[in-house]
């Protein structure tokens, strides 16, 4: 257990130590999600009132998402070391949880800058939206990473990418936003949570299979 | 083919004699219903439709749990076949509740039913396992990539169907229900001939496409080993 745990901490300290040196996610996704909330403002009509704007949020935060699981195993790819990895005697589920972390510090990061421009910029957002978006941000790392790591072996992946991802993100999105309005938030942290362990669950179970030739 | 299955010829015969008992038994058999008339026979076809492409996502996804279990290289095929007939049904399903949307409700398309909303996440899920399996080079790898995301098919079923009621709380805050008069026992009859004549026709079509699809690819192992 802690051979399985030392190990999925190393190779996302991997992700993350390569993501200071070449700053390519990153910076992105913070440039995105801003210029998101932006392009927003001006799709909004002025009499839109906040409900809409929490809904956009939503839409903001998976698009930024998508835009980090684009380059999750691009450095994988690139340099061939997913096969090194797979052939690296530990278990290869430690691979998609060391790559699902990585991909959550990045996300929780974007957050951390979209949150409070989301708050200057729209409508406050209360203790449950936040609760919402932690819950959110680990179901969309949890099937993001090994959705992208399906479309990592295919042709043409920047395009498959948010066709495998979004109809599976579609649930999240009905969770957060209603985590956001709803007067009676409860019921869709619960589902949100419980999205949360079935996906994460399979997506453990599941990535052995899609990485090994 | 084994000697055990029934031939595909009889099959066939008798997906055909069926489909016409239910249609028979639903024009002339099953009274018309008292609230919405004649546009509520579109219910025989509907339901049995939708209820056939659940089974047959459910047939791909238990077939690609045997692909992964087993490593049985004649699963890929099957769980393919499976999933093609689920996404042609949900079509279908979408296209018959669109019309019957239209027939009672007056509008082709309602946020407020769920059935239709979960469809039509199905089938953009079910496109992009499509568009997964072509553009991965075929081989193992293809048909495990294919198995793991037709897998995760039928845990998105259950999860979309609570994610689709619980935003039309705060979507549609007024659901309307579709409540009619029970049904009698005509009808109900009607819509069991029809249920099964429906299930009997996807199988001939599975037994089909399978058929077809394996001599493609029989032909194709063929082709590369005579390849000088």
């Amino acid at each position: 257990m802690t051979a399985y745990l030392a190990d999925v901490a190393a190779l996302a300290r991997k992700d993350l130590k390569l993501e200071l040196r070449a700053r390519d996610t990153l910076p992105a996704m913070l440039l995105f999600v801003l210029s998101t909330l932006v392009v927003f403002h001006f799709a909004l009509p002025a009499d839109a009132g906040e409900d809409a704007a929490y809904g956009l949020l939503w839409v903001a935060l998976v698009f930024t998402a998508l835009l980090g699981l684009a380059r999750a195993w691009v450095a994988e790819r690139e340099a061939g070391a997913l096969d090194g990895l797979v052939l690296a005697p530990s278990d290869r589920s430690a691979i998609w949880l060391g790559k699902s972390l990585a991909t959550l510090a990045f996300l929780v990061a974007a957050e951390l800058v979209a949150l409070p421009a989301f708050v200057v910029f729209f409508a406050p957002l209360d203790a449950s939206a936040l609760v919402g978006v932690v819950l959110a941000s680990i179901g969309i790392c949890a099937v993001g990473s090994l959705v992208s790591a399906m479309a990592a072996a295919a042709r043409g992946r920047e395009v498959l990418l948010p066709l495998l991802f979004l109809p599976l993100a579609i649930p999240l999105v009905v969770g957060g936003v209603g985590a956001s309005i709803s007067p009676d938030p409860g019921t869709y942290l619960v589902f949100l949570g419980l999205y949360d362990a079935v996906f994460a669950i399979l997506s453990w179970a599941a990535f052995e299979y899609v990485v090994t030739e | 083919m084994s000697i055990t299955k029934p031939s595909l010829t009889v099959l066939a015969w008798g997906a055909a004699a069926l489909t016409t008992l239910a249609a028979v038994m639903i024009f002339a058999l099953a009274p018309e219903d008292a609230d919405q008339g004649f546009s509520q026979k579109i219910f025989y076809v509907h339901v049995p439709i939708a209820l056939t492409a659940y089974a047959c996502f459910g047939l791909g996804a238990w077939k690609a749990y045997r692909l992964l279990a087993t490593r049985g290289e004649r699963y890929d095929l099957e769980s393919y076949t499976g999933v093609h007939l689920g996404t042609i049904f949900g079509v279908l399903t979408l296209v018959t509740g669109a019309i019957w949307a239209k027939a009672s409700w007056g509008v082709w398309w309602t946020w407020s039913s769920n059935q239709l909303v979960l469809f039509l996440v199905l089938f953009l899920f079910y496109c992009a396992y499509f568009m997964l399996r072509f553009s991965v080079e075929p081989g193992a790898r293809r048909e495990r990539i294919s198995a793991v995301y037709a897998l995760f098919g039928v845990a998105l079923i259950p999860v979309s169907f609570f994610a689709i009621r619980l935003a039309n709380d705060f979507i549609h805050p007024t659901v309307f229900t579709r409540e009619g008069p029970q049904m009698t026992g005509e009808m109900f009859a009607a819509f069991c001939v029809s249920w099964a004549s429906i299930t009997l026709l996807a199988y001939v079509m599975y037994r089909v496409e399978l058929a077809g699809k394996r001599i493609d690819a029989n032909l194709r192992d063929l082709r590369e080993a005579l390849q000088p």
